[in-house]
């Protein structure tokens, strides 16, 4: 068959597209991350016990906004990402922001406490559990991600994967913080910050093979 | 904003809402313009019309596969020039050429020239479509290929008319991985 009979029988009774199915498949599958992070921590950690206390409350509420903030950023650039072309209008360099913000904040702080507390507050006693977690937690969520990614036919696959494992590390982090008890800006800079990073590598080097289409 | 970007673009918004005319006329001009750039980008790396010409369908048909996924709020060129670019690379990566470094060039370089001259290409595309599986075959063979309508496809497939519609565009989906598979000369 030549390239024109090809172009002839493709274009025999030709369907209408669904133009927001794109927006909506991955808007649902972020949807659906969130439900599911929330659901593995609720059931595997359990929220933290001090929940219903003011003390609690201002420390959850600073660290699920420093990961909201990254997964609406980055989400923002992955709705572009998954397209096609998506990555030569798309300069992602916003998704830094929460990052450097809480690194200068955990500076600060970290500067104005004397030194014997420096351990203490970088490694508190939980950064092996959040170490493990937010990655564990993220898994599923990277793969409904990825899911509905491909079905956008993304050109650029490493910066796609990387936006991809950035959004369910960030949706993994929000919901880990949940249980989480280290509340010290170091920390959530280091730990968060770190596993959200990790994830993000993790999708940059598994993108080219997963969303291949 | 060039006036081919312009009327293609026109093209494009009428295929998505099911323009049957608007389809074929926006494919055979991407198809020129694909020859062009794929000859001219294959050349460097030893390889002739034959291969040009697997290339502009795969691109083709990538591009019908995925026409819902460009956004009429964007240009249409970056569109088109991604889905080649990226079928070349995936081509190059196939056939071992190369380390598949393709620099990225002005965007709107798939647009600039077309080429008319059809090479014949290595595969067929109909003895593919054999390959797949019964109702897929059935679906693209009585639509795309004898032309009929989705209601009497699906009376001659026995399928209802939304599974012929969905056996099309997993039958072409796949389709697109036979080639790929198929293509790695």
């Amino acid at each position: 068959m030549n390239t024109d009979e090809l172009v002839a029988a493709l274009s025999r009774h030709v369907e209408p597209v669904d133009r927001g199915v794109i927006r909506r498949t991955i808007g649902l599958a972020l949807a659906a991350a969130i439900v599911v992070s929330l659901g593995l921590m609720g059931l595997w950690l359990g929220v933290r016990a001090d929940f219903m206390t003011a003390h609690a409350a201002a420390f959850l509420v600073a660290k699920i906004a420093f990961a909201i903030a990254i997964v609406g950023i980055a989400s923002i650039y992955l709705f572009r990402l998954a397209r096609p072309g998506g990555e030569s209008r798309t300069v992602s360099l916003w998704v830094m922001a929460p990052f450097a913000a809480a690194i200068l904040l955990a500076i600060a702080s970290l500067g104005v406490a004397p030194h014997s507390h420096w351990n203490k507050m970088i490694l508190d006693d939980e950064w092996l559990e959040c170490l493990l977690s937010i990655p564990i937690i993220a898994i599923v969520p990277f793969a409904v991600l990825v899911w509905a990614v491909r079905k956008a036919a993304p050109t650029d696959l490493v910066r796609t994967g990387a936006f991809t494992g950035l959004v369910a590390g960030g949706v993994s982090a929000a919901a880990y913080a949940l249980h989480c008890t280290g509340d010290s800006v170091p920390f959530v800079a280091v730990w968060y910050g770190g596993t959200i990073v990790l994830c993000t590598v993790a999708g940059a080097l598994s993108g080219p093979r997963l969303l291949r289409w | 904003m060039t006036t081919t970007e312009t009327e293609l673009k026109a093209l494009m918004l009428a295929s998505q809402g099911g323009d049957a005319a608007s389809h074929r006329m926006l494919l055979d001009r991407l198809s020129r313009h694909l020859r062009a750039y794929y000859k001219g980008k294959l050349a460097s790396f030893g390889k002739g019309a034959t291969e040009a010409e697997d290339l502009v369908q795969e691109a083709v048909l990538a591009i019908h596969v995925h026409r819902h996924s460009y956004d009429p709020a964007e240009p249409l060129t970056p569109w088109v020039y991604a889905i080649a670019r990226y079928k070349l690379i995936d081509f190059l990566r196939r056939s071992k050429t190369s380390r598949a470094d393709v620099p990225l060039d002005e965007v709107n370089d798939i647009i600039a020239h077309d080429d008319h001259f059809a090479a014949e290409n290595s595969y067929d595309v109909r003895r593919l479509i054999a390959k797949l599986p019964k109702k897929m075959q059935c679906a693209i063979g009585a639509v795309k290929l004898d032309g009929l309508s989705v209601a009497e496809a699906a009376q001659r497939c026995r399928l209802s008319e939304p599974a012929v519609k969905v056996s099309i565009h997993r039958g072409l989906k796949a389709l697109a991985d036979l080639i790929a598979k198929e293509v790695k000369a």
